[in-house]
């Protein structure tokens, strides 16, 4: 039998308020595609690190090819032939794609021949990259083959791929996953993190499914079905939300007529002519890459950044010009928001779960003569708790102290107990682990029942085809038509996803 | 080896512990600096921080120099609260003064119960008018407040020293100066017998209280917290920032101006061309001192009060220059910022790895 490429033997690492990783053991082989399967706090990242050499473990041992090696940084990890690509990327939005590689290269090199491997590298693997282009100019996926190349050039024998597809197309991941696969064919031990069952089912050869920081199962995920894989991540049955056909003829609740906005961020992404009508009674979800104008639009609806006196008709709450209110002027109109950064903007991090209460829900006759009414915040604050099942250690808990999941149910709580007219949900359950989602999700089609209008903007295709009516996609800031969800596919809107729907700009230049 | 890690909660023991340990350590520091100077350290310790308050109207004196440290703090702690930076107190208690007091130079010839509320008023509108420039300047232009009050401290004092010299001059005062002294119907009466002790006292533990229900029970000093914590939260939930901005600054400044009044129509009984001996800038390590907290506010304006009677003392016993003071207050605020360090922070001995590996491996 063949040596491991990686063997981790009986991997901790303690951090002061959790166990991260617990006597972890994992082998991947040459050749091998396998995928570390965990919900979002399983320990996954906290392990990757330890082989990335940016953390050190408290105990156990890693083999690298049968021997023994402690790896304490990444330079050492990248000299044994361990390459990673992680989530987030660090990329220099000014400098070109040559530059910064360049920047992540140890040894000395000329920048023309550094362009010529590069172009070499990214034709061979199926990864078309200009090295001159600016990286600022790139799209999303574009950006990961940066990341992807850049780790290829120094023909790692491992790569760890962290949740890579969350960023991408559909299109786009069947081209990475062609990309992954010639690679493997070639020797490369691949690591393949992430949560999306029905990819690594696809994709991997062998899995090591992860809970709470220790190893529950190994498995053949091309043998097992995604919910059996489901059972050994989150320990029960996937749950699955209840969808009814949406009631026709609700008023419109929120309108957008023509939004046109440049991005004060010179690398943002301006609107162009957005128009959007949300009806009572109905989920409308925006599908998109992110960095396609989600975050300017939301700031433009949530009343962040409100408009100028002229536009005030260009948004309008339950018929009301809102176009130059505040968010709290739009809130007294009926709107409720649910931000995609939770700490630090959807609550305050230090402040306890009563007082972040108080941040949006002081309508509900919380504040009486400009004092804090104690008991009523509480009041609210605990219904939330128990209502939305937030897992906390009471409502005096410091927001922070909470997680991600258990805080986002608590955010979401908050809005939807304030009886809105229309809730509009940024990434409602980015981060939260499935059960968690799955009640959210289920929450959000409940409004809906209940008449409200829902908008939810969402990078995940999967989520947004299972809770809304209709769906819509954002793309260099332009909005493509509205479609039923039952009349496309993900195809369809991953295919719209890269700018190309009907009446866009980069569709008429195609056909012309 | 020892690394500074961070905690993964802020302590809250350490940080109502942190301005203990700063005051210990500035006592030592004193004591040791004293004994390096040839000075007996028991003797100095006792010049410094015994002598002053050894009589009943040394604690009036305590409560004198405390008073307007209270005052101001507290006003300067509830822009601090929502990073309002305003460093501009020397200035405003400066304004608040100058129109406090040319109210009293106004009324001279009158009597009456009413002339004295007018002047607090007056203290507190000039206080409130000098602290609106960074205000509007602030939200109007985006200029740093930090920049604009703190060179205003500069223009205030000048002010009054131009009016001292000239238009306000006494008359009768031998070309000095200084305004003529207020009369009695001006002055803040005295509160305890035999000391020097005056209203202004009383006043300022109102604001103390006034301060503590703004804090902890008004929804604008909740809405101001969640600024200065979380600027983009406040944003989300659409408080104002710019209303912040000015409340911050013109409730410092009516505080700073308030207790520039009491110093002219307390214990200097006229107008000079300096009125304070920086407390403006005193309170601003007070407030820090204080937690930012009303409650420790009190606490850290008497300690600081203490700080300026023992360098007072300590020049007249020990000879030592008046700069003592100074080095005191520095001295205070270096430990405390050291301290608060290990708020947020904490010391990490690292034990050697090696024993917990070899053994694995032998197994």
């Amino acid at each position: 039998m063949t040596t491991p490429r990686l063997e981790l033997r009986g991997i901790t690492k303690i951090y002061p308020t959790v166990i991260a990783n617990e006597d972890v053991n994992l082998k991947v082989y040459p050749g091998e595609i396998h995928a570390v399967l965990g919900e979002n706090g399983a320990g996954k990242s906290t392990l990757m690190k330890i082989i990335y050499g940016v953390t050190k473990p408290d105990r156990g041992q890693v083999f690298w090819e049968g021997h023994q090696v402690q790896v304490t940084r990444p330079a050492e990890a990248r000299r044994l032939g361990v390459g990673m690509v992680f989530q987030h990327f660090s990329l220099f939005e000014t400098l070109t794609v040559a530059q910064n590689i360049a920047l992540g290269v140890d040894e000395p090199f000329d920048l023309d021949g550094l362009s010529k491997r590069i172009a070499e590298v990214s034709h061979r693997y199926g990864l078309p990259l200009d090295p001159q282009r600016l990286v600022h100019s790139l799209s999303v996926g574009e950006r990961q083959r940066v990341e992807i190349v850049r780790c290829l050039l120094q023909e790692p024998r491992l790569l760890i791929m962290d949740e890579p597809t969350s960023v991408l197309t559909p299109q786009a991941v069947r081209k990475l996953f062609e990309t992954l696969r010639r690679l493997a064919e070639e020797g490369c031990s691949i690591l393949y993190i992430s949560h999306k069952l029905e990819e690594i089912r696809e994709l991997c050869h062998n899995a090591t499914v992860m809970r709470g920081g220790k190893v529950t199962a190994d498995a053949d995920p091309r043998k097992e079905t995604a919910s059996s894989l489901a059972r050994m991540m989150i320990g029960r049955e996937l749950p699955v939300c209840e969808h009814s056909p949406a009631e026709e003829g609700g008023t419109v609740r929120l309108e957008i007529s023509g939004l046109t906005r440049a991005s004060d961020d010179p690398f943002g992404t301006s609107l162009k002519d957005i128009r959007l009508e949300v009806k009572g009674g109905e989920i409308i979800g925006i599908a998109g890459i992110s960095g396609n104008g989600q975050q300017e639009l939301l700031l433009a609806l949530s009343g962040e950044k409100p408009l100028g006196k002229q536009d005030c008709a260009v948004i309008r709450i339950d018929g009301v010009d809102a176009g130059h209110l505040n968010a709290a002027a739009r809130r007294d109109l009926g709107l409720t928001f649910v931000p995609e950064e939770r700490l630090g903007r959807g609550a305050v991090p230090p402040m306890s779960l009563a007082e972040n209460s108080l941040l949006t829900g002081h309508r509900d006759g919380m504040v009486r003569f400009g004092l804090i009414n104690e008991s009523k915040v509480n009041a609210f604050a605990e219904q939330c708790v128990r209502d939305f099942d937030v897992r906390c250690g009471g409502i005096q808990a410091a927001a922070k102290s909470l997680s991600g999941g258990n805080l986002q149910k608590f955010i979401v709580g908050r809005e939807i107990l304030q009886k809105p007219k229309v809730l509009i949900a940024a990434q409602p359950t980015w981060g939260v682990d499935v059960g968690a989602a799955a009640a959210i999700r289920q929450e959000l089609i409940d409004l809906r029942n209940a008449g409200l209008a829902v908008l939810v903007i969402s990078e995940e295709l999967e989520e947004l085809f299972e809770i809304c009516d209709r769906i819509v996609v954002i793309a260099e800031g332009r909005l493509s038509p509205v479609t039923t969800a039952a009349d496309t596919s993900m195809e369809e809107i991953g295919l719209w996803m890269s700018g190309l729907f009907p009446g866009s700009e980069k569709l008429e230049h195609r056909n012309a | 080896m020892i690394r500074i890690e961070p905690r993964p909660q802020p302590s809250r023991l350490m940080s109502y512990l942190s301005p203990l340990i700063a005051v210990a350590l500035t006592l030592i520091t004193g004591i040791i600096f004293s004994g390096l100077v040839g000075l007996n350290p028991l003797d100095a310790f006792h010049a410094f921080f015994i002598a002053p308050i050894d009589d009943l109207y040394g604690l009036g004196e305590l409560g004198v120099k405390a008073a307007p440290l209270m005052l101001i703090a507290v006003g300067l702690a509830i822009g601090f609260r929502s990073n309002v930076w305003n460093i501009g107190a020397e200035g405003q208690l400066t304004v608040g003064a100058i129109v406090g007091g040319g109210l009293a130079l106004l009324f001279y010839e009158m009597e009456g119960f009413w002339i004295l509320p007018i002047m607090v008023v007056g203290g507190a509108v000039g206080g409130m008018l000098w602290a609106s420039i960074p205000a509007f300047l602030k939200t109007r232009f985006n200029t740093n407040e930090i920049l604009v009050s703190l060179m205003l401290n500069y223009v205030a004092i000048l002010l009054l020293s131009y009016l001292v010299h000239d238009p306000w001059r006494d008359p009768d005062g031998f070309n000095f100066p200084e305004s003529r002294l207020f009369s009695d119907s001006a002055m803040l009466p005295i509160i305890l017998e035999d000391t020097r002790l005056h209203l202004g006292m009383v006043f300022a533990l109102v604001v103390v209280a006034l301060g503590w229900v703004f804090v902890r029970k008004s929804f604008v000093g909740y809405q101001m917290q969640v600024a200065g914590l979380a600027d983009s939260a406040a944003l989300y939930a659409g408080f104002r920032r710019r209303r912040m901005v000015w409340i911050g600054l013109l409730v410092g400044g009516a505080a700073a101006g308030i207790a520039g009044l009491c110093e002219v129509a307390g214990p200097i009984g006229q107008l000079l061309p300096s009125v304070s001996p920086g407390y403006g800038y005193a309170a601003i390590i007070v407030a820090f001192v204080g937690r930012l907290h009303p409650v420790g506010i009190l606490l850290a304006s008497l300690l600081m009060s203490l700080l300026y009677l023992g360098g007072e003392s300590a020049q007249m016993d020990l000879g030592l220059p008046s700069a003592i003071t100074g080095v005191f207050q520095g001295v205070l605020l270096f430990y405390l910022l050291a301290a608060d360090l290990f708020i947020n922070f904490r010391l990490h001995v690292d034990k050697p790895k090696m024993g917990v590996s070899t053994e694995k491996v032998a197994e």
